[in-house]
């Protein structure tokens, strides 16, 4: 699909779980506020996610910005499909539609175990 | 370079003509903002469509000058 390596790799990473953060620091110490904001969304939900840290690995950092033709990081991939950044997932936390988002994916939440 | 807010508005308009731009500078720092947009251009689209038009009126200055901006997109269709 691409010649370009990183963009392989990153295929890899965002099809290897189901629900994967591209974010600056690590879950339990994001190094910045857009990325715990999401971070925060996730765990509030009880989503289990996988987080990339950026800042470990420019390639990625780069790269993940072509992937998505995103600018930005944070950056949300369920199902190997880009979901949004800090805005779009707080936007959707807010009006109740990832939860709904997450249901339609089949992903479990927390809150849907009940 | 930080951008100014009138900048920011300015690019978004000459990118999506029938636009309603307003820009909060969030921390009076002249670096982070908030940016409320809608625009018919905005109708049938996703979120990250709508998002991606606004980036790409702003010419990849996000996430270089362009620190900290929050969009909120709306469609007038979507009321």
């Amino acid at each position: 699909m691409s010649d370009n390596p990183v963009i392989e790799r990153i295929k890899e990473e965002v099809d290897s779980s189901e629900v994967v953060l591209f974010m600056k620091g690590s879950p339990v110490f994001p190094q910045c506020g857009f990325s715990a904001a999401v971070v925060q969304a996730l765990t509030l939900m009880g989503v289990k996610f996988k987080g990339i840290d950026v800042l470990q690995d420019a390639e990625i950092r780069d790269g993940i910005k072509q992937f998505a033709n995103w600018p930005t990081i944070p950056q949300l991939y369920v199902k190997g499909e880009f979901v949004g950044g800090c805005d779009i997932i707080r936007e959707m936390y807010e009006n109740g539609e990832l939860g709904e988002y997450f249901s339609d994916k089949g992903v479990e939440t927390g809150q849907n175990a009940a | 370079m930080p951008m100014s807010a009138v900048d920011i508005e300015q690019m978004i308009k000459e990118a999506i003509p029938d636009a309603e731009v307003r820009i909060d500078d969030l921390r009076g720092d002249g670096d982070h903002y908030a940016a409320f947009i809608s625009s018919a251009a905005f109708n049938g689209k996703t979120r990250v469509q709508q998002h991606q038009m606004v980036y790409a009126a702003l010419q990849g200055r996000m996430g270089n000058e362009l620190h900290a901006l929050a969009l909120q997109t709306s469609a007038p269709e979507d009321g």
